[in-house]
């Protein structure tokens, strides 16, 4: 008797817990972005800014978000080493741009420099594609009808392991990468100051990738066989699909994008070293919890949101509770939305997408 | 009849097309390992003075391995199998040779660094670029060793390998062993084992012939009716008689031989009298001890005295371990107390993970709290609140490392099992960011940390307890309560109640066992021994630094106990010394380190999920399904795949469906 209800009064505690947690969690947001607006620090121009900064930042999270997502939701795997993919992708494009800079191409004239992208966004691509398929295969593939925490344990060691291999190869300084020069010119909009090319290269190339991906898996074949594998993996077989191809090319379309998201990134910030993948993809992870997990479009929406909220966030919600230096919160930020979106709502804004899970 | 002779020139084929495929695999392996740097690296450590480097060793290790490799597919024939080695170290070799042709040709070096002048003169051994058949022809050569090494019976093979990994060992070692022994009596010997940098000669073919001594005498003992004591007197023997040998002729050294290479040749004829004769003399000895009927008398003492017998064995190591700083030198007591530390963070963490199956990437937030707790109760700087001493601050620390742990774990522990992970990783770096952040700069000291904590114990300069020592003895002690408490822990009714939410929540909930209440209790009782951890930490250090709380904290606890074996208390301690003690000691392998533990967690998760000293439930648990027909399946046809793919007739891995669905959470 008296067992139960200490356990009832455990119960009740953590659900007073949790509460209180939600009620200073909003109220730190909304006194915060009170008092902020009501010292008139930033202008509207400002806030455009961050605003247009965010949408850039959350193009680059959703294409990396997408890969977490497809292969969750076909895997039910964490696939830590996502982020390294990333990264390999934006040590491919630098390589590229290198030598596309030395013989003159990419500043030559803007449809050579234009050219130039696409080629180091195919390089890069095709590099984290072939990475990730060696991992699947290397790493995954023989793990997977093992207990969960093997395969992600695994993925942890392959994300170490692909991390440090780019240290060994390529040393732990930072490469800052070619200078394309009329990606860094303004736009020169009228209502949006201080937009660069770069900006709109990330969000409108971002856009067709994802659009790309988003007609394939719903309207190519193997777009269709994913979807089945990621359904139920026994019955796609015995339909006849190649269960293995299926997950392969899972992994492949997923580090492409983010192959291509890794360029993408290095063009905006300009410097890349072996642990550049680390923050962005964690990040990624969380937009596609907080998309949904397994659901292509929630991946997009998440990354926005969480683009947003990270450019957005430190001076909105902080600046007027008198935190020094809001921007180095701005990753506390990002990693406390992880942390809120896995409590209170696993299963993410869109809703998840999974198969039922089978006894 | 046709059609079976086809298919076994198929099956050759497919051989040899195996090898090719291993000679390849070893080619991308070697490449690798050279461009990655680590044969540059580690080429700055010999192994045995003069002769071997470590980074020579990598490539000879992959020529070896690939060679004993590309053999197997050749078992019964030796010498297709010594071929077959052969084939695939010189393939491997080529790709070496190809690398020092092609690479200063087209300026590799301005993509990786490491392919250098000094990589290519390793690979060359120190001849230049225009010898770059050298890989070539050694590939060739080492990998039909290794394809030889095949062609010997099991034990034997087993013995070599343990000589060559002993070898490995004791070169590292060289020094630390070096040392003690200098001091010794045994002077003249250890001069004529070790250098300052490696083996001599001579230490290696000690080191051999005692290896080769166990395998030998094994397989002649087995003849003579007992494999163990034939190991036993050839290990002795071997080891005894070519350090006898080879030391006297040292001694009486013949003019025209320097003392070194006579004992080397001294050790190594010694070796070749004292492994047979041990082997043979095994038979004997084990009749001998049989008579002695050792078995039935320990069987017939009372309890107690049964455990004091087994724990004899024990006394030795209990002696090494509390002498250990004092033998070794200062650099070593420092890095003995890393060790310990991580010990006692693993013990931690082996509650959190190892019982409670509950992955927590983010340990490093109550090694934080620890440490802050302890710097701020006992500083002496601007930040210090209370001039405790660090011994009552050590309480205050687990206290509120544990209160940390509960109030972290109560909203996050709903969360299922991988999610876990991130949440808690996502935890550790927001601890990390705000320690240096501006934001609590006022109280926690920003970049610059808090300073001026005291050591637990005032002694003067000069006293055996200064510096680290003391650290060690109390990280140590600290150590042994913990694994107590853990061992204590694992086998009470909370911790059985661990293991039953790890093997699985669902059932474990249906007995009555309340899911968040128990994993509340093992999340945070990890964190209280992580806050010790700290603590101890700060009292080592002296102060607490934002720099020494990153993920790569959590990343060494996660890594260890994995290595080490989930839930097994010996398996923290051997994880804590090979993946914290060796990185330390060595600069080579603090430089890869995260990279061998990637390869580390990649190839246990894959050959060995239950870790290397697995505890003994883990260990049946994981390799359950070996035992257990798939259900479901039509294991007859399932069996004949089997077969065929032992048999070399199909590729492994063939979909021959998908494999039994059983669905874990």
């Amino acid at each position: 008797m008296s067992r139960r209800y200490v356990e009832r009064l455990t119960d009740i505690a953590i659900a007073a817990f949790l509460w209180s947690f939600r009620i200073a969690v909003v109220l730190v947001v909304v006194v915060g972005s009170a008092l902020t607006l009501m010292t008139g620090l930033f202008t509207a121009d400002a806030w455009v800014r961050l605003l247009v900064d965010g949408l850039t930042l959350g193009s680059v999270y959703a294409m990396v978000a997408l890969g977490y997502t497809m292969v969750y939701g076909i895997l039910r795997m964490i696939n830590f080493a996502h982020g390294e993919v990333f990264m390999a992708g934006a040590f491919g494009g630098y390589f590229t741009a290198v030598a596309l800079d030395d013989a003159g191409f990419l500043n030559a004239n803007p449809l050579s420099s234009l050219l130039s992208i696409v080629i180091m966004l195919l390089v890069a691509a095709a590099v984290s594609t072939v990475i990730a398929v060696l991992i699947e295969r290397i790493a995954y593939r023989p793990l997977r009808n093992a207990p969960r925490l093997v395969p992600l344990i695994s993925s942890i060691g392959a994300s170490f392991f692909l991390q440090y291999t780019f240290r060994g190869f390529f040393g732990s300084r930072k490469y800052s990468y070619p200078t394309v020069d009329i990606l860094n010119q303004d736009v020169g909009l009228p209502f949006l100051v201080d937009l660069r090319w770069v900006q709109v290269l990330v969000i409108a190339s971002a856009l067709l990738m994802m659009t790309v991906l988003y007609l394939f898996v719903m309207r190519s074949r193997t777009g269709t066989a994913i979807r089945a594998v990621s359904e139920d993996k026994s019955t796609a077989a015995l339909m006849g699909i190649d269960v293995n191809r299926a997950i392969v090319t899972t992994f492949a379309l997923g580090a492409a994008m983010a192959g291509a998201a890794g360029v993408l990134y290095a063009l905006l910030f300009r410097q890349i070293d072996f642990f550049v993948g680390f923050l962005p993809g964690v990040k990624a992870f969380t937009s596609a919890v907080l998309g949904g997990i397994g659901n292509v479009p929630g991946a997009v929406v998440g990354g926005l949101f969480l683009g947003e909220i990270e450019a957005v966030g430190p001076a909105l919600f902080f600046t007027g509770l008198g935190v020094p230096s809001v921007t180095q919160l701005k990753d506390v930020i990002a990693f406390t939305m992880l942390v809120l979106v896995l409590i209170f709502r696993p299963s993410g804004i869109l809703g998840e997408r999974l198969a039922r899970q089978r006894a | 009849m046709t059609a079976i002779t086809a298919s076994v020139t198929v099956t050759r084929h497919r051989r040899w097309r195996r090898v090719l495929t291993m000679g390849m695999t070893g080619a991308v392996i070697a490449i690798y390992l050279a461009l990655v740097g680590i044969v540059p690296t580690f080429e700055a450590r010999s192994l045995i003075s003069g002769v071997l480097a470590v980074g020579e060793s990598f490539v000879l290790g992959t020529f070896i391995v690939i060679g004993y490799l590309a053999a197997r597919y050749f078992d019964g024939r030796p010498a297709l199998a010594v071929t077959a080695g052969a084939g695939a170290g010189a393939i491997t070799g080529a790709a070496l040779s190809l690398l020092i042709l092609i690479g200063p040709a087209v300026n590799l070096r301005s993509i990786f660094l490491n392919a250098s002048d000094s990589l290519y003169a390793v690979l060359t051994l120190g001849r230049g670029t225009e010898f770059f058949w050298i890989p070539l022809l050694g590939g060739a050569v080492v990998g039909a060793l290794g394809g030889a090494m095949r062609t010997l019976p099991l034990p034997i093979q087993k013995s070599i390998a343990a000589g060559l990994l002993s070898l490995v060992a004791l070169g590292l070692f060289a020094n630390l062993l070096r040392t003690p022994l200098l001091a010794s009596p045994f002077a003249s010997i250890g001069r004529l084992l070790f250098t300052s940098e490696g083996l001599t000669l001579f230490g290696a073919a000690v080191t051999l012939s005692t290896s080769l001594g166990a395998g030998i005498g094994g397989a002649i003992g087995a003849r003579q009716g007992s494999r163990r004591w034939g190991m036993v007197t050839g290990l002795a023997l071997g080891a005894v008689g070519s350090l006898l040998i080879g030391v006297i002729a040292a001694d009486n050294a013949p003019s025209g031989l320097s003392r070194t290479d006579a004992a080397a040749l001294g050790g190594v004829l010694g070796g070749l009298v004292g492994i047979p004769l041990g082997g043979l003399l095994g038979g004997g000895i084990a009749r001998w001890i049989r008579a002695l009927r050792l078995d039935r008398r320990y069987d017939a003492l009372p309890t107690n005295a049964r455990r004091a017998v087994r724990a004899i064995p024990m006394i030795p190591l209990l002696v090494v371990v509390l002498i250990l700083p004092f033998s070794f030198g200062q650099i070593f007591a420092q890095v003995i107390v890393f060790v310990a530390i991580y010990i006692l963070m693993g013990l931690g963490l082996n509650i959190t993970l190892g019982l409670a199956g509950l992955l927590d990437l983010g340990f490093v937030a109550f090694f934080a709290v620890g440490a802050y707790t302890v710097s701020l109760l006992t500083s002496t700087s601007e930040f210090g609140l209370a001039d405790f001493s660090w011994w009552l601050a050590v309480p205050f620390a687990v206290g509120v490392a544990f209160l940390f742990g509960a109030f972290l774990g109560l909203p996050i522990l709903g969360i299922r099992g991988d999610y876990l992970a991130i949440a808690t990783l996502g935890f550790g770096e927001i601890i990390r960011i705000l320690s240096v952040s501006d934001l609590l700069r006022p109280w926690l000291g920003g970049p610059q940390g808090i300073t001026g904590v005291p050591k637990p114990f005032t002694v003067a300069p000069g006293d055996p307890l200064s510096g680290p020592n003391q650290i060690y003895y109390i990280a140590l002690v600290c150590a042994g309560v913990i694994a107590f408490i853990a061992y204590r822990l694992r086998d009470s009714r909370i911790g059985r109640a661990w293991v039953a939410i790890r093997e699985d929540e669902d059932v474990a909930e249906a007995i009555g066992i309340n899911l968040v209440q128990t994993k509340l209790l093992a999340y945070a009782l990890g964190a209280a021994f992580a806050g010790l951890g700290g603590a101890v930490f700060a009292g080592l250090i002296g102060a607490t630094f934002p720099t020494d709380i990153n993920l790569l904290v959590s990343i060494n606890v996660a890594a260890l106990i994995i290595v080490g074996g989930m839930g097994s208390i010996p398996g923290v301690v051997v994880g804590a010394i090979v993946l914290i003690g060796l990185p330390e000691l060595f600069r080579e392998f603090q430089e890869y380190r995260y990279l061998f533990y990637g390869a580390a967690l990649i190839g246990l998760m894959r050959f060995r999920p239950e870790g290397l000293f697995p505890s003994r439930s883990v260990e049946r648990e994981l390799h359950v399904e070996e035992n257990v027909e798939p259900a479901g399946a039509p294991v007859g046809a399932w069996v004949a795949q089997l077969e065929a793919e032992r048999e070399g007739e199909i590729e492994p891995d063939t979909p021959y469906s998908e494999p039994p669905a059983k669905e874990t959470r």
